[in-house]
């Protein structure tokens, strides 16, 4: 590939190759423990829904009872169809109703018990596979009958609480151009162990993420898709201490996109280190399967941290989230690492500064499909002011390539976005991307000149922190509060409780599928420390 | 009309001394499709510019967004009259600081850090208040208090028992309590928030339980913020606060003469000016330029005014 900031291909690969080590002791323990969410989401996959009248969900009524009677050592599938063919039950639901009730007693059966349970266990979550599978076709289908839209998609989010009034707002903004509607989710249900249950009609500042939500909105947009004749994206979030379930849910609905990064709860929602890597292997290795999209999350750290100060750490964590997702199976397409333009205005040269962050992130990953977020922290309520930046952002954005282009608002911070703001922030971008959307081909900053030697500091920062990184183990250094200005404990946070080491028995037929698909355990993928080629 | 009174009232300025001029967007439910729809269009939004006071108005740009709805633009000249002698400053109990003035007060003030115990009491699992407020992540655009340098946050999370909480409080040295309350099922955000402030008032009236009594602060969307004396706690926040708020109360609240003159300034500054439209607010971010709380949060910062006053008058 033609570099345009002239970077020391030796540099790069070293970065890569620490991220690499910094990450490998985390897999190890990932492939090693499992958690209440991760035997939750296996039986999801088998098609256990539905909750008890409190809104319960039965996943949790039968992982809980197996915990307390044979613990989670072994898995949840083994124990639990056991039960099942053992047992009489004509559902896994009767089994957990039954089962929230203490009237099942379950056991690690052995011998023919055990082959009959897990052959038993295998085929119900095949199922669940099979399901994905020709969900991945049925998108590529879509794609081929309506169309891809060009990138830089425009990613624009609704947030009603009401699920009913949110499709409307979904469809109305895919007619105005949005190529991928993400629906915020209710504040705080990264924190619920457990995935509400059903349609929802009110949340706190976003709509809960729930299987019945996704379905109804995924079909409001296959059919705003075909009446525009372009594939509409939908985007929803599987972070919190509910990530694989709400991982599967989105691989059983055909979500396209989800915002996954691998250290966002722990830094920002006090989830606890341990839980959230464990939880994030599998979710990743499910969104492999399903050809979804992750969002990583770095442009959080641009609005605790200073964006100039703190923008190697995005690059760190985006090597990271890079590591962590090959590992878990995902193509280099499917690793939407994330970034921002949050940079105080008021610093000299601040869009120099932006387009070096930018391109250098454009250069490290040439085959992701990166989200670039718009500013948020320097939007002062000036909105014109503001309207102003968020061209400047939508410039960067095509000159540097971006793929994915989250639409700022000059009303950030005031309020939720007027009816008129979203349509303002539409034309904004449209009128950048027609009139300079081939600025990107021209776009080759003087060799040795100002942006050239920022993107190299910034690069160099990140090869240090990494060493640091090395030097003490990833999980201190989150300790340390080395993302984020935020410190994070390996044994603090929520959820710890939820982890299981596994036993040597353990059994887990959705890990077996996955497993299968993923890359050779330890290997890097082959392009790891190769600059990819073309952009 | 003498000097000084004229001296008191003031119009709008567009580019000459008193011409009234101002500008306003909007957008109105209708069509803006074929030449009939558009006149339609045009014609409702001067209407509505007439009755907001708009005369003459020129309505300058117009687009419609989607099917069913069309955004303007319009100039026009207002007739209002601007009496400054009937603009009321309400000054809240404490000043709004930033981020490093609160740890600078704090830094200044109490010489260490300033220990908050959080939770979710009784019955309540709903973290979303509590986290919004302590979570780095924050809430509105403010980082919670996590973010605070001096401001150490031990989050208990939620359905945490009275004495789990007076217990933890004594052991972290908690100089602030600060709990959440979201379900309000037959009242039980009063109850608990008693429950909670008499089990304080017990343990520091008990000197073998070794105990300083904390600030108490409640908050939750269905608390009336004038009910603090009534609870026997400290301070009541409602719908709509934002970690800042806290923030700053706690500084505030915790460290009287940290601040100094500084302080001072900043309240003077931050004087909340209020018409009869209602509220609207500057904060003391105001001197970065940040202007960005809503009607929403104007009104919540004028009730906790009238709470503090009820709160003072009680004390």
């Amino acid at each position: 590939m033609q570099t345009r900031l002239n970077l020391d291909p030796a540099v790069v690969r070293q970065a890569r190759d620490l991220a690499a080590r910094a990450g490998q002791p985390i897999v190890a323990m990932a492939r090693t423990h499992t958690t209440v969410s991760v035997e939750r989401a296996v039986l999801r996959l088998a098609g256990l829904s539905g909750a008890d009248p409190d809104g319960m969900p039965w996943v949790n009524h039968l992982v809980d009872a197996i915990r307390a009677a044979t613990g989670l050592e072994h898995g949840v599938a083994l124990p639990a169809w056991d039960a099942l063919l053992t047992g009489g039950y004509d559902s896994l639901a009767a089994l957990a109703q039954a089962a929230s009730q203490g009237r099942v007693s379950f056991r690690i059966p052995s011998g023919a018990d055990a082959d009959a349970a897990s052959a038993a266990a295998r085929a119900a979550i095949q199922t669940g596979f099979d399901r994905i599978d020709a969900n991945r076709a049925q998108r590529q289908r879509m794609i081929e009958q309506t169309s891809e839209p060009r990138m830089p998609w425009i990613y624009l989010i609704v947030a009603t609480g009401d699920i009913y009034e949110d499709i409307p707002q979904a469809q109305a903004a895919a007619r105005e151009g949005a190529d991928v509607i993400a629906v915020i989710r209710s504040t705080g249900q990264s924190l619920l162990d457990y995935v509400p249950e059903g349609a929802t009609r009110e949340g706190f500042a976003g709509t809960y993420a729930t299987q019945e939500n996704f379905r109804l909105m995924r079909a409001a947009l296959d059919e705003t898709s075909r009446e525009l004749g372009r594939y509409v994206r939908l985007t929803n979030y599987a972070s919190g201490l509910c990530m694989p379930e709400i991982a599967s849910l989105a691989g059983l609905e055909r979500l396209d996109m989800m915002l996954n990064d691998c250290m966002y709860g722990i830094i920002f929602r006090d989830i606890n280190p341990r839980r959230t890597f464990i939880d994030q292997r599998f979710s990743r290795q499910i969104h492999a399967r399903a050809g979804i999209i992750i969002n990583t999350g770095e442009d959080n750290y641009l609005t605790t941290a200073d964006a100039v100060d703190a923008a190697h750490t995005v690059v760190v964590s985006q090597l990271l989230n890079e590591f962590f997702g090959r590992e878990a199976g995902l193509a280099d397409s499917q690793l939407g690492l994330g970034h921002a333009f949050e940079i105080n205005p008021a610093i000299p040269d601040s869009f120099l500064l932006e387009l070096a962050h930018a391109q250098l992130v454009r250069e490290l990953f040439p085959g992701a499909p990166l989200k670039y977020m718009p500013p948020t922290k320097h939007m002062t309520g000036n909105v014109f002011a503001g309207y102003l930046l968020d061209a400047f952002f939508n410039l960067c954005g095509v000159m540097t390539d971006q793929s994915i282009l989250l639409i700022g608002m000059m009303t950030e911070g005031i309020h939720t976005p007027f009816l008129s703001d979203r349509d303002l922030a539409l034309e904004n971008v449209r009128y950048v991307r027609d009139a300079a959307g081939r600025l990107g081909e021209s776009f080759v900053p003087a060799p040795g000149g100002f942006i050239e030697q920022r993107a190299k500091q910034v690069l160099g920062e990140a090869v240090d922190l990494l060493r640091r990184i090395n030097g003490e183990g990833l999980l201190t250094a989150i300790a340390d509060g080395t993302f984020g200005i935020t410190r994070r404990p390996a044994d603090g946070g929520r959820g710890l409780d939820g982890v299981v080491g596994k036993a040597d028995g353990y059994f887990n037929p959705a890990a077996e599928i996955l497993d299968g698909n993923e890359a050779v355990p330890g290997q890097p993928a082959p392009s790891l420390s190769v600059i990819g080629a073309g952009r | 009309m003498s000097a000084s009174e004229r001296g008191k009232i003031v119009r709008p300025y567009g580019d000459t001394t008193g011409d009234g001029r101002v500008q306003v967007s909007f957008t109105l439910p209708v069509p803006f499709g074929t030449p009939a729809e558009r006149a339609r269009a045009e014609g409702a939004a001067a209407q509505l510019a007439a009755k907001m006071g708009l005369e003459p108005a020129m309505v300058v740009h117009a687009k419609g967004m989607g099917p069913d709805y069309t955004f303007f633009i319009v100039y026009g000249r207002v007739s209002h009259l601007v009496d400054l002698s009937q603009v009321t400053v309400v000054e809240r109990e404490f000043p709004l600081l930033s981020p490093a003035e609160v740890n600078l007060r704090i830094r200044t003030g109490l010489g260490r850090k300033l220990v908050v115990v959080g939770a979710c009491i009784g019955t309540d699992a709903h973290t979303v208040g509590i986290d919004a407020i302590l979570n780095v992540k924050g809430h509105a655009g403010e980082k919670g208090l996590e973010y605070y340098r001096e401001i150490r946050v031990v989050n208990l999370g939620s359905q945490v028992a009275v004495s789990d909480l007076v217990a933890a409080a004594r052991a972290e040295g908690a100089d602030a309590v600060l709990v959440s309350q979201v379900v309000t099922q037959r009242d039980a955000h009063i109850s608990n928030a008693r429950d909670m402030s008499a089990a304080f008032d017990a343990a520091a009236a008990s000197p073998a339980a070794g105990l300083r009594r904390p600030l108490l602060v409640v908050g939750g969307p269905r608390f009336d913020p004038a009910m603090a004396a009534e609870l026997g706690v400290d301070k009541i926040f409602g719908k709509g606060t934002t970690p800042g708020e806290v923030a700053s109360y706690l500084a505030y609240a915790l460290t009287p003469d940290g601040g100094g003159a500084a302080v001072e300034d900043a309240a003077v500054q931050d004087a909340a000016v209020q018409d009869a439209a209602g509220a609207v607010r500057e904060s003391a971010a105001a001197g970065a330029g940040a202007v960005r709380e809503n009607a929403a949060a104007g009104a919540s910062a004028s009730r906790a005014a009238s709470a503090a006053s009820a709160a003072g008058a009680a004390a």
